[in-house]
């Protein structure tokens, strides 16, 4: 059973993201790290890009999977999770503890789209 | 249905239908709708070895073999016997893609010399486990480009690259959609400020140069990486790896990308192919890296070993996704010029460029003394020049053909380049020139 | 057999030498005459050895090696056929290997002569009016193809079509191809019994596709019962029938893409028609087309003159080049005396003999593997692994344990369409006995899954190396060995 974490914002797409005043944290779910397996790269994109709402903003490699990377909100790139090019086990490990792009949110009301932990749940046990 | 390549005798085929439970071989094929049943085909009948060899031999001689004084994208360089004895072992020869890797270490650990090697020569820190040719690799290295330039969506080939490939990748460019640019040409040379104009506006994802040129030319680089990093695009330079023994490296005139075809590394002519082209690039590029790549592991019990990697990347995987669709490499030819490079090793490598250089300036010396052609770009070269002819072209061509030579490639309106290789020695040079003072 | 693994950067020493070339009698031409800054500061860190470390050193690498050769391949969808050997001595004349691919016409009528007749022999063979030899490999091909395509339709000026219909079932490359052609993807299902669904594709038919892709049999290994419908459907709406040639082997001597509706197809000469895999290459991948595509074909073409002799041509409505001459031409020489040699007498079994081949093997295994789809099969079917999936062993092992007996594994996840995908292709030139064989294997190691789950799980034992840390190797590559003799 994957972990879920209350207070978060979650997409369909097994992304969460955690609100700090106008900045968002944006990282996938122990549910996805799980489906990945062990995770070898972290493909991120770079500071002051910009990223949309339901829109690829990079990609995360196993041995021999890959899954894309979907924005939940819109906003500019702030900073990246460098960790995780050293060391991309790191959302293995937690992926609730090891964010991977941190964005300052340009439409907040984007995030009453997203579900809550709990109706995340449901989606993860369809 | 007996035949050599066809094991099955009468009673076997009986058997096999017998267990699959249906009556005649044609019961296989009755879902197929009737109207495309095919009766026979209209082909020539089966020939025996005997046959096939004598067919063959008078094939072959409607071709006419040519001293070779051209190149172009194409060179006659010597080639040890050893290799062409190991690459015919079935082992390599009949073996598939390296996809289990417990059972084909031996392909595995070739591509990973390969890569080692083109890495040495070129200078960069990631080569591939090679793509199926020089003007392939450099449409790739497009590809690359565009991928990494993210909204960028422009590309600069210089004109002095060789047309061939210059063709290839304006076709690629052109279905992918994307903005193919020339940078003009300088007295034979790339224009630097021509490049520094189209760059300009930031819109550019890479450059594409290539050295020696379409003249034969050496191209001086000095500059172009600061010019093009300050504007975000990537560098990209097509060199012949022979060359690269002694010439600049593409890592050191600071490219992101060097690729080229590894024919030179002693591959036969061939009429065209197989060659190999190869992919090298910077360690921050190889994610976006297409093709094939090899490391080195470990097995469960600690062996060293080598392995497909970075597979994430690949169409297999990653669908429309991609970068590249390629989904094989030109192995059997990077472990040719893989054992190749073995043999000659550091110092014959460079012997070989220099027996060339050596022919080369000869000759290009004598031609200009036989006062029947002149200088075109007065530029450093090394096995390959280009010359203004003062007869006409065609007429030069004719009358080396007719004394079996193949040489004078006509690069533009009345110019000719001419190449020579270790191979060629003096007599046939002397030869050449003879019969260019005849005219 | 001694186990060896040395790599050939580790057998040098400073001062041997592999090669002799001859002296330099114009030592007044040097390339100390070079400006210094066009020279490489340092020299090339390649190896230093004699001729004879070379010949032990790859021979015994080759030895860690499994080829057609050496066993059989019951590898789906690659076609692990014999390599016949007279391909490999006339492939290796000097007559032919010594041209130089900008020689005049008049100097290389042989070789034209050889690409000429070889793409009319595929032709006839496919039912389609012309051919290109000049792509280098399947997928190559698949991308000339596309853009064949695509030039149809921006010739015409029908720009709006810029999708292509590719099915649930196809191989990563379609999809791969037809984006780096610049065209978007359309997927459509398949039904219960592997066959694409009619009625999912009607919809997607509309004056924005510019055609689909399929394979015939498709990647199951059925054939498309309803491919007249299909091409009918296609045409139409004004879209063009793309056939992929990964899976034409059981169709030689018995039915022609061209005939069943399709427009532009590739052939994968290293699978059908019997070149070498050479460990991934090279192949070659020659496209076919209908003959209103003839002229968007990529240059140069090769054409016959009235007088007989040949010559190379260059249209102006090509797609363009993509390739540096005309293909692997070595592998041209290979297919076109495979060709030769089996004759219009033989060819016709190719296709009847390695479908009945993969039929025998279907029949004797699906007590102990999962079939899920019955029925005849083309050259290859699809188990969904074992039929007891108590026990833990899964797909992966089970093509593992094959290598401990000697065989190369199934194709293996592929398709996507079955979570525990085996797919099996065993081809006409094997007999009976190899099967048997194989089949009292493939049998064994389903008793084993059962009886010792353990030794399957951890399997390979026997293989030169036993499964690998691929984690580590995409981790932290090291691709080149100053990277390896660093750490």
């Amino acid at each position: 059973m994957s972990k879920i974490i209350e207070g978060l914002y979650y997409s369909e797409s097994h992304e969460w993201v955690k609100v700090e005043g106008n900045f968002g944290y944006i990282g996938i779910t122990d549910y996805a790290q799980h489906a990945l397996g062990n995770i070898v790269y972290v493909d991120m994109p770079d500071v002051d890009d910009e990223v949309e709402k339901d829109s690829e903003f990079g990609a995360v490699e196993s041995v021999k999977a890959a899954s894309d990377l979907i924005s939940p909100v819109s906003g500019t790139v702030v900073e990246v999770n460098e960790a995780l090019n050293d060391e991309p086990e790191l959302l293995n490990k937690d992926a609730f503890e090891n964010w991977i792009i941190k964005v300052e949110l340009s439409d907040a009301t984007e995030l009453d789209g997203l579900m809550d932990a709990k109706a995340y749940e449901g989606i993860c046990k369809e | 249905m007996n035949y050599k390549y066809f094991p099955h005798t009468d009673a076997d085929i009986q058997h096999m239908l017998d267990r699959i439970g249906i009556k005649s071989m044609d019961d296989l094929y009755a879902d197929v709708p009737e109207s495309v049943i095919v009766k026979e085909y209209n082909l020539p009948s089966a020939l025996s070895e005997i046959e096939i060899r004598e067919f063959f031999k008078e094939l072959g001689n409607k071709n006419q073999q040519l001293t070779i004084f051209a190149g172009a994208g194409a060179y006659d360089h010597y080639a040890p016997a050893v290799i062409s004895q190991l690459i015919s072992r079935g082992e390599f020869l009949t073996a598939y893609t390296p996809y289990q890797p417990e059972i084909s270490q031996g392909t595995l650990q070739y591509i990973f010399e390969f890569q080692s090697m083109i890495s040495e020569l070129t200078g960069m820190e990631c080569t591939n486990a090679s793509m199926y040719d020089g003007t392939t690799a450099t449409a790739e290295a497009m590809l690359m480009a565009i991928a990494a330039g993210k909204k960028k969506n422009k590309i600069l080939v210089s004109s002095t690259v060789n047309p061939n490939i210059l063709e290839v990748v304006r076709t690629y460019a052109k279905f992918h959609g994307v903005e193919f640019e020339e940078i003009q040409a300088e007295d034979g040379v790339t224009s630097k400020a021509d490049m520094e104009k189209k760059l300009e506006a930031g819109d550019v994802a890479g450059v594409i140069v290539s050295s020696p040129n379409k003249y034969g030319i050496i191209e001086d680089f000095d500059g172009f990486a600061d010019s093009i990093h300050a504007k975000k695009a990537l560098f990209i330079i097509n060199a012949d790896p022979s060359t690269l023994a002694v010439l600049k490296t593409p890592a050191e005139w600071g490219a992101d990308i060097a690729c080229g075809d590894g024919q030179t590394l002693g591959i036969p002519l061939n009429y065209g192919g197989p060659y190999v082209g190869y992919l090298s690039c910077t360690k921050d590029l190889v994610r976006k890296l297409p093709g094939r790549i090899v490391g080195a592991t470990k097995d469960v019990d600690g062996k060293r070993a080598f392995v497909l990697t970075l597979q994430a990347r690949e169409q297999h995987i990653r669908r429309e996704k991609a970068n590249s669709n390629i989904c094989s490499n030109q192995s059997l030819m990077a472990l040719y010029v893989t054992i190749y490079m073995a043999l000659m090793g550091k110092k014959g490598l460079q012997e070989v460029n220099e027996l060339s250089y050596s022919g080369a300036h000869y000759l290009y010396e004598q031609l200009l003394a036989t006062g029947k052609f002149e200088t075109l770009y007065n530029r450093p070269f090394l096995k390959e020049f280009t010359l203004r002819s003062l007869v006409p072209a065609k007429k030069v061509q004719e009358k080396l053909l007719e004394n079996g030579i193949f040489g004078g490639i006509e690069v533009e309106d009345g110019c000719l380049s001419f190449c020579v290789t270790e191979k060629r020695t003096k007599e046939e040079i002397d030869k050449l020139i003879a019969l260019i003072k005849e005219m | 057999m001694k186990y060896y693994d040395k790599l050939i950067f580790e057998l040098s020493k400073e001062g041997r030498k592999g090669y002799t070339l001859p002296e330099n009698r114009l030592k007044n031409y040097s390339l100390t005459a070079l400006p210094e800054n066009l020279k490489r500061k340092e020299e090339a860190e390649l190896p230093e050895v004699s001729e004879f470390d070379v010949v032990r050193h790859y021979t015994n690498i080759s030895n860690k090696n499994f080829g057609v050769d050496t066993g059989f391949y019951p590898l789906g969808s690659c076609t692990m056929k014999y390599n016949p050997k007279i391909n490999e001595e006339i492939c290796s004349l000097p007559s032919f290997t010594g041209l130089h691919p900008l020689q005049p016409d008049s100097t290389t009528q042989g070789a034209l002569e050889v690409y000429y007749n070889l793409s009319h022999a595929l032709a006839e063979i496919s039912g389609l009016a012309e051919f290109t030899l000049n792509p280098y490999a399947g997928a190559h091909g698949e991308l000339t193809g596309l853009m064949v395509m695509r030039q149809y339709h921006m010739k015409r000026g029908d720009l709006k079509r810029t999708k292509v219909i590719v099915p649930d079932s196809a191989h990563g490359t379609n999809p791969a191809s037809a984006a780096v052609c610049g065209l978007q993807i359309v997927e459509v299902k398949s039904k219960p019994n592997g066959r694409i669904d009619v009625e999912d594709l009607k919809p997607l038919l509309d004056d924005t596709i510019a055609g689909i892709m399929m394979t015939n049999p498709n990647t199951l290994g059925l054939f498309e019962t309803e491919i007249l419908e299909i091409a009918k459907l296609v045409h139409e709406c004004g879209g063009l029938l793309y056939y992929d040639g990964a899976n034409l082997n059981p169709l030689l001597g018995k039915c022609r893409p061209g005939d069943m509706g399709f427009d532009i197809m590739h052939i994968n000469l290293h699978k059908t028609f019997s070149t070498p895999h050479g460990g991934g290459g090279p192949g070659d991948g020659p496209v076919g087309v209908a003959k209103n595509l003839v002229e968007y074909l990529p240059n140069p073409q090769v054409r016959k003159a009235e007088d007989g002799t040949f010559y190379l041509h260059r249209s102006e409505d090509s797609l363009g080049r993509v390739s540096g001459f005309v293909g692997n031409f070595g592998v041209l020489m290979r297919a076109y005396t495979y060709i030769l040699t089996l004759g219009k007498e033989y060819i016709k079994y190719v296709g009847p003999l390695a479908t009945l081949n993969a039929n025998y093997i279907k029949e004797s295994l699906k007590d102990c593997y999962y079939l899920p789809i019955e029925g005849v099969c083309k050259h290859e079917f699809v188990f969904d692994g074992l039929l007891d999936k108590s026990t833990g062993v899964t797909t992966l092992d089970v093509a593992k344990r094959l290598l401990d007996y000697g065989y190369h594994a199934p194709t293996i996840y592929f398709p996507l369409l079955f979570h525990q995908s085996i797919m099996i292709e065993p081809t006409e030139t094997e007999s009976l006995e190899t099967l048997d064989e194989f089949i009292a294997i493939m049998r064994k190691v389903a008793k084993e899954a059962i009886e010792c789950p353990d030794e399957v799980k951890s399997a390979p034992h026997n293989t030169p190396v036993r499964r690998l840390d691929e984690t580590t190797a995409a981790k932290h590559p090291i691709l080149r060995y100053r990277d390896l003799k660093a750490m």
